[in-house]
This record gives C-alpha cells, sequence and structure tokens, in this order.
C-alpha cells in the first residue's frame, strides 16, 4: 500500500495523518469533560498510527511507472474486505436487536446494550458500513473500466476509503456510548458530520477529475447513477444536519430546524438517503455487474435515460410521505404521495431494464448463483419499490404507519435488493480483483444464496403478518365505539413474529459468515499466471494518446 | 458516433457505445411504460386538483373537494363522542350502584375497560391487575386507601405521591438509614412484623425478642399501620397480616422496607384521563374485584 504511493504521496500522506491527529488532540483537550474527549484520543491514535506507518516506508523504492498502465484497485481490494467485515458486524447487531425485541432481557442490563444504543449500530453499520464500502469499492472499479482512465492519483482514494471508515468507527462507538443527534439514519453528532463532508468533497472530486481524463467518448449510465448518489448525498447530509454545537468541547448539538420543519427536513433526508444511497448508488453497480456478469447488452439505452431522470426528480418530493397524518401540513402530505404514485413507474422501468437484459442469459442465472443473486435483486427491487409507493397512499399509510410493515419494506428492499446485489458484484468482482482464476467455492455461493433467499422472506413475511395484524388490531373498535385492544394486547400479538424475524436474520447473517469465509479462502489461494485471469480492456494512458 | 450492430437473441440494434466489454441495445421504450407514466401523472395531476396541494405565496390551493385532515379528525373524534354519548351520558350522571346494577352497562364497561386498563393501568400493575414488585395487586388485595367506588376514583384521579395538589402523600419512613432505629431493633421489630402474617414462625423466635418487636412496633409503626396491624385507609398504610405484600414479604424485603423506607407512586391521572374514563377505570377495576374466582 505505501509502496505505491510516490514519495511526494508519501509525504502528503503524513501531513494529512499528522494533521488528522492535531485535530484528534485538539478535540481530546477541548472535550476533556465530555465524550467528545473520547473520540478526540480514537482520532489522534488514527492519525498518530497512520502517521507512522507511512514514515516507515517513507524510504522504500519509488514505484515504477509502469503502474500507470494499470487501474488503481488496492483501495478497492481494501473497501471489498471491509464490506464484508461491516456486513457481519451490521447483521450481527440486527440480529441481536431482533432477538432483544423478543426477548428484552438480552440488554443484560448495560446501558450500551440497550435498544436504542444497538439500533444504530445495525441501521448504520448496515447502510454506511456495508452499503457504502461496497458503494466506494465497486464505484472506483467500475470508474476506471468506464472511462479507460486510471485514478487521478494514489492518495485520494485512500483518504476517502480509510475516512469514511474512520466516520463510520466514529458514529457506531458514540452511539453505544449515547451520543446521538436523534435524527434516523443521521444520528451522528456535528463533529462527525463535518469530517463525513471533508471526505465526501474528495470522493466527488476524484469522480469528476477521472470522468474528465476518461478516454471512451461517453459516460456510462452506471456513472450517471454514482454520481447522483454523490452528489445527491452531499446535500442531504449538509442541509439535514444544519446544527449548533453546544461549544466545541462538546459532543451534543440543537439542529438547526425544530418541530415540523424538523420533522420535514429529516423525512426529506431520510426518504432521500434510501433514493440515493440505497437506490442510485446500487443500481449503478447493478448496471455495470449485471450485464457484465451476463454477458448480454443492456436491454435499452433509452429506457436508462427515462429511469434515471424519473427516479432523480421523482425522489426529491416524495419525503413527505413518512408524515402523512402528522401535524404536518395536508398539501404537503397530497404532494408527497402523488409524486411517489409517479415514481413507481420509472422505479419499474429499472427493474424492467435489469431483468429484459438478462433475455439470452436465462439459463446463466439458473446456473450461476452470481448472477442469481443479482437477478434476484433486480425483483425484490420491483417488488419494495411497488410497495413502497402503494404505502404512500395515505389510506394505506393509515394502516401501514407505525407498525411493522414498515420494518418489513425497509427489509426487503435492504436485505432483497441492497444486500443481493452487494453480495452478487462482489462475488463477480473478487476473482478478478485478486487476479485468481475463480471463487474458492461455488457452493459455498449457492448456500449462501440460499441462506440469504431464505432469511429474507422469513424476514419479510414475518413482518407483514405481524404488522397488519398490529396496524388491524389498533383501529378495531368495539361496538360500544372504544378500542378493542390494548397497545399490550398487540405486543403480546407480535411475539411468534418476532422470534420469526430474529430467525429469518440469523439466516442472512450467517449466509454474510459464508461470505467472508469464502473471500477470504479465495485471497488465500494460489495466485494464477496473468493470462488465466480475465483480462480488462487495458487502460488508455495520457502518454499513448498523445502519440 | 460508432455505428450498432445488430443483436441476434434480441433482433435489436446496439447503440454502438461499449464500456469495458458492456455494450447497449437501442430498444425503444415499451409502450406499456408510456403507458403507465401517463396513468400515474394523470393520477397524479387529478388528485392533487381534489385534494389540498400546490403552494403559493400566501398560502395553498385547497383542493375542490374541500377536504382537510384537520376538519376530518375533529368531525371523526365529534362523531365518536356522539356515538358513545348514549352510554357514556349514563356513566357520567349515574351513581356507582345504579351502574354495577345494570348488566348491559356494565358489558360496556367491560369491553371498553380492558383496553382502557391495557394502555393506562397494566405497565405497573400488570395485565391481569394482579400486581408487580413495587405495584399492588388491584384484584385479591385490600386497596390501601379504602374501595369505596368514590374513594377508588379518587384515587385514579389525585393519585399517590402524584403531581396533583391534591395527591394522596404517604411514605414508609426510612427507620434504618435515618438511624431513627438501632439495628437490632430492626431486626427484632422485622421478625415480629413477619409472624404478623406468618404465625408459624412465632415458635421459631425468642419470646423475649418477640415481645421487644411488638413494644417497637407499638411505639414506631401503628401510628400508620394501626394497633392491629391491619392497616388504615386514612394514612394509605397497607396491611401487614394477610399474605398480600407490595414489596414482598420475605424476611429480606420487609427489612429493606423497613431501613429504606418506601414511597411508591401513582400517577395522578386526572392530567391525562377525562373523568369518564376514570369512572369506567374504577368500575372496571371493582368489578374484577368483585367476579374473581
Amino acid at each position: 500500500m505505501i509502496a505505491d504511493l510516490t514519495r511526494a504521496e508519501r509525504v502528503w500522506a503524513m501531513l494529512i495523518l499528522g494533521s488528522l491527529g492535531l485535530a484528534g488532540l485538539a478535540m481530546a483537550v477541548a472535550g476533556r469533560n465530555d465524550l467528545l474527549g473520547v473520540h478526540g484520543w480514537m482520532v489522534l491514535a488514527a492519525g498518530l498510527g497512520g502517521f507512522i506507518v507511512v514514515m516507515r516506508g517513507l524510504e522504500l523504492p519509488e514505484p515504477s511507472d509502469d503502474r500507470l498502465t494499470e487501474y488503481y484497485d488496492a483501495p478497492t481490494r481494501l473497501g471489498l474486505i471491509l464490506t464484508l467485515l461491516w456486513a457481519v458486524v451490521g447483521m450481527a447487531a440486527g440480529f441481536w436487536i431482533a432477538a432483544l425485541l423478543a426477548w428484552p432481557d438480552l440488554t443484560f442490563d448495560a446501558a450500551w446494550a440497550s435498544f436504542g444504543r444497538l439500533r444504530p449500530v445495525h441501521t448504520s453499520g448496515v447502510i454506511f458500513g456495508f452499503g457504502g464500502n461496497a458503494l466506494i469499492a465497486t464505484s472506483f472499479h467500475v470508474l476506471q473500466r468506464t472511462t479507460r482512465a486510471r485514478l487521478p492519483d494514489q492518495i485520494s482514494p485512500w483518504f476517502v476509503l480509510l475516512g469514511y471508515n474512520l466516520f463510520c468507527i466514529v458514529a457506531a462507538s458514540g452511539y453505544l456510548m449515547g451520543m446521538t443527534q436523534s435524527k434516523e439514519y443521521a444520528e451522528p453528532e456535528w463533529y462527525a458530520d463535518i469530517w463525513l463532508v471533508v471526505v465526501w468533497v474528495v470522493y466527488f472530486i476524484i469522480y469528476m477529475r477521472t470522468l474528465a481524463r476518461r478516454k471512451e467518448p461517453h459516460i456510462y449510465v452506471a456513472n450517471w447513477y454514482y454520481m447522483a448518489f454523490i452528489l445527491v448525498v452531499a446535500i442531504l447530509h449538509i442541509v439535514n444536519n444544519l446544527a449548533v454545537p453546544v461549544s466545541f468541547g462538546s459532543a451534543k448539538s440543537y439542529s438547526l430546524f425544530s418541530g415540523v420543519q424538523d420533522a420535514m427536513t429529516q423525512w426529506w433526508y431520510g426518504h432521500n438517503a434510501v433514493a440515493f444511497f440505497l437506490t442510485a448508488g446500487f443500481l449503478g453497480m447493478m448496471y455495470y455487474y449485471l450485464p457484465k456478469r451476463a454477458g448480454r447488452p443492456i436491454f435499452s439505452y433509452r429506457m436508462s435515460i427515462i429511469s434515471f431522470w424519473g427516479i432523480t426528480f421523482m425522489y426529491m418530493w416524495a419525503g413527505s410521505h413518512h408524515l402523512h397524518y402528522t401535524a404536518l401540513p395536508h398539501w404537503v402530505q397530497t404532494l408527497g404521495m402523488a409524486f411517489s404514485v409517479v415514481l413507481l413507474v420509472p422505479s419499474w422501468a429499472s427493474a424492467g431494464n435489469a431483468l429484459l437484459t438478462l433475455n439470452g442469459a436465462w439459463h446463466k442465472v439458473r446456473d450461476d448463483a452470481v448472477l442469481r443473486f443479482m437477478a434476484l435483486a433486480a425483483i425484490f427491487y420491483g417488488i419494495t419499490t411497488f410497495e413502497g409507493s402503494f404505502m404512500a397512499i395515505r389510506a394505506v399509510n393509515s394502516l401501514s404507519h407505525y407498525t411493522d410493515w414498515t420494518i418489513g419494506h425497509v427489509h426487503a428492499g435492504a436485505l432483497g435488493w441492497v444486500a443481493m446485489i452487494t453480495f452478487g458484484s462482489l462475488y463477480s468482482l473478487v476473482p478478478s480483483m485478486w487476479k485468481r482464476p475463480g471463487l474458492y467455492s461455488d457452493k459455498l455461493v449457492e448456500v449462501h444464496f440460499w441462506l440469504a433467499l431464505s432469511g429474507t422472506v422469513i424476514y419479510v413475511f414475518a413482518m407483514w403478518n405481524s404488522g397488519v395484524i398490529q396496524g388491524l388490531m389498533w383501529r378495531t373498535y368495539t361496538e360500544s365505539g372504544g378500542l378493542s385492544y390494548s397497545f399490550i394486547d398487540s405486543l403480546v400479538a407480535m411475539h411468534p413474529y418476532y422470534i420469526a424475524r430474529a430467525f429469518g436474520g440469523l439466516l442472512f447473517l450467517l449466509g454474510a459468515l459464508v461470505a467472508l469465509y469464502n473471500v477470504v479462502m479465495t485471497i488465500r489461494m494460489p495466485a494464477t499466471a496473468q493470462n488465466e485471469v480475465v483480462r480488462d480492456i487495458p487502460i488508455q494512458t495520457a502518454l499513448q494518446a498523445g502519440e | 458516433m460508432a455505428l450498432g450492430e445488430r443483436d441476434k437473441p434480441s433482433g435489436q440494434m446496439t447503440t454502438g457505445h461499449e464500456w469495458n466489454g458492456i455494450k447497449e441495445l437501442n430498444t425503444p421504450v415499451p409502450r406499456v411504460v408510456y403507458f403507465f407514466l401517463i396513468a400515474t401523472a394523470t393520477f397524479a395531476v387529478t388528485w392533487t386538483l381534489l385534494m389540498p396541494s400546490w403552494p403559493g405565496i400566501n398560502g395553498y390551493f385547497r383542493g375542490f373537494l374541500g377536504v382537510d385532515q384537520r376538519v376530518a379528525v375533529t368531525q371523526t373524534v365529534d362523531q365518536a363522542k356522539v356515538d358513545r354519548a348514549s352510554w357514556t351520558t349514563r356513566i357520567d350522571q349515574e351513581d356507582f350502584a345504579a351502574i354495577q346494577a345494570d348488566k348491559d352497562l356494565m358489558n360496556i364497561v367491560r369491553q371498553t375497560g380492558a383496553a382502557l386498563f391495557g394502555d393506562n393501568c397494566a405497565a405497573c400493575h400488570g395485565t391481569d391487575a394482579q400486581g408487580r414488585p413495587g405495584f399492588p395487586n388491584l384484584v385479591a388485595a385490600p386497596i390501601m386507601w379504602g374501595d369505596d367506588p368514590k374513594i377508588v376514583a379518587e384515587t385514579i384521579r389525585i393519585g399517590i405521591n402524584g403531581t396533583s395538589p391534591d395527591t394522596r402523600f404517604a411514605q414508609m419512613l426510612a427507620f434504618g438509614k435515618d438511624q431513627m432505629l438501632a439495628r437490632e431493633d430492626i431486626d427484632a421489630v422485622v421478625a415480629y412484623v413477619q409472624t404478623l402474617s406468618q404465625p408459624d414462625l412465632a415458635a421459631t423466635i425468642d419470646a423475649d425478642a418477640l415481645l421487644a418487636g411488638a413494644t417497637l412496633f407499638a411505639d414506631n409503626c401503628a401510628g400508620c399501620h394501626g394497633e392491629d396491624a391491619k392497616g388504615m385507609t386514612d394514612t394509605g398504610a397497607p396491611n401487614l397480616t394477610d399474605a398480600y405484600w407490595t414489596y414482598g414479604g420475605d424476611r429480606a424485603n420487609i427489612r429493606h422496607s423497613v431501613y429504606d423506607g418506601r414511597g411508591g407512586t401513582m400517577p395522578s391521572w386526572e392530567a391525562r384521563l377525562t373523568p369518564t374514563d376514570i369512572k369506567l377505570l374504577t368500575l372496571y377495576v371493582l368489578d374484577l374485584r368483585a367476579t374473581r374466582p
């Protein structure tokens, strides 16, 4: 890793890591009477540790210029491993809190193990840790292949990948200590948010610089989606996290928004995090790895355009459907519902484009579990987007809102779509990244596929059932006009479904562990001769272009 | 622009672009996509015309149907009140004995009271109303402040050690912590108190010690719990001679109560429940006591 860097890049790395260490020290000093101080020491350790690692490699020989004739994949390789590690952490936390709902005593009287603290570890762990690392790792890979250009330098990709993971660790450890903004999917406090903005801007610059140097005349669809993901997430993150810290020595901050404006900002953010993080980003992934694996051209370039602009435009206005029947004015709810209904069409067009791309390759879907992961992901994407538009209808929402139906919906998307497209892409990427002829075991991929599918189905059906039962129990009246059931009655009715849900989640977690094992064993396989590895289209260097 | 080629399985032309081996077909967008795009957009636009929707500078478009969620919810709640009035007015106006004598009305009380109890009382007293450690059994144990319906209703309204200015107040003193009794005196009185509900234990205790305990009890405890230790509804002090213990009747728990004192809280429900709800809950709880197996 250090040997890849030029001497100038090593010096830059030391400067950056040294500054990070100093920032950590400042946090530790300013926040010495606050939990902020704990994070200060962590940041200091990260900066100092990195500084020492780079310093020890400072005198290594300069890398040869041959490196410029190859794509820069080292950050992608680490990103893929981090993806799997976060998958295990995030999904294990998910299994734990699922069990907590069925057996509340599993907190063992420890504050950090309470549901309120573990839940964001699960959500951030899977969305940002697992999903985010997968997006960063694959986006670097796809970007270079589809532009025939190398990443612009060898230090900014590391800054993005490692800086992003520092954010994830600060976030997760903060939750366990009880630090939170209490905004769903935007829990990390102000200093972590500022750091993420810096990382994200560098990420966007990498994308722009590489695209500017592209050797392909056109920008491939996958890159539209990855760019939409990076750009919009930056906007969402900055606006929703506008807050004033109590002091520079305090982790606590107060949002700039209050009351229903705060709720609306939060769900504009929350819904578009689903749209641009969990949908656009992973559609980018799908548009590259699915046709590549299937060996088929994209079904329709024209439909790609309609879906892309449809999704990008419609999603922005749909967030208010999270606040039906609340203090939010009725007119905002109507607009959220109207846009959500139209949104179904570009969403299904995307799912259709993916599935129709498989025409002529369905025999591969049958035989190849890796491609089957991606095909199934497209199906789940279609199911979930239909369900989402349906639930955005106010009358439906009056039944589904605040129930487990919402949880079922989210997991149909998160397990069925996001995780499956990620695992499919990851399996198809790993052998070429480590120059291996194939995966350690195709059988284990098959095992993982069935674990993931059965886990998802059990989970989603359990939550559909419990959600609808819950919703109906809450709105059932006796003949005399009183409520038929107390809230606690509905809790008792949920118990068997909570056990089923935890079991489904456990199957999914086991699948992730199988994936981790399979990938580690693939990496440990002996390297093969270059000519046995599937080759990408070669890079076109600036030198060649000038000839 | 590079020329496309024909893709065999689909019969479509490619766009002529290629990225690391990935090509795209130039397939026209299927008609069904346009159809649904138009259909959903038509629905969406129509819906925004019917409902409150588009914002302007000085407000928003109210929609041709004139629907408003605030008006709708107010009307629904009012209508529900009207629908319930046939029996709620009787609950409000008639006295407890008259209601308890009316079979049909009591059926409604049981139906409505169950959810009301579950949502407001069960968290402490249990779904079966049989209490939990720290929270008394409402079905079987004597009610500390009295079980007359009016008194029960008042206890629910003002609570115990609650936030209402009228709240009932009860405090078991911390005889040990506040050094009002010596350690050996506490042991003696605890041993004595335990024999009140478990007379068999008296045989295991030295007669002098028992007498000392009884004297200590008369001097320190009888003021609230009564000379006969059967509790007093004026002070809310529990009966110590029966089998029901809010904090547990074994030696260790009684000692804990005497040493550290007790002062449980019941919220003042007037802040949250209507007088009708409070009366319903009173009737419901008394009915549980009357009909218990």
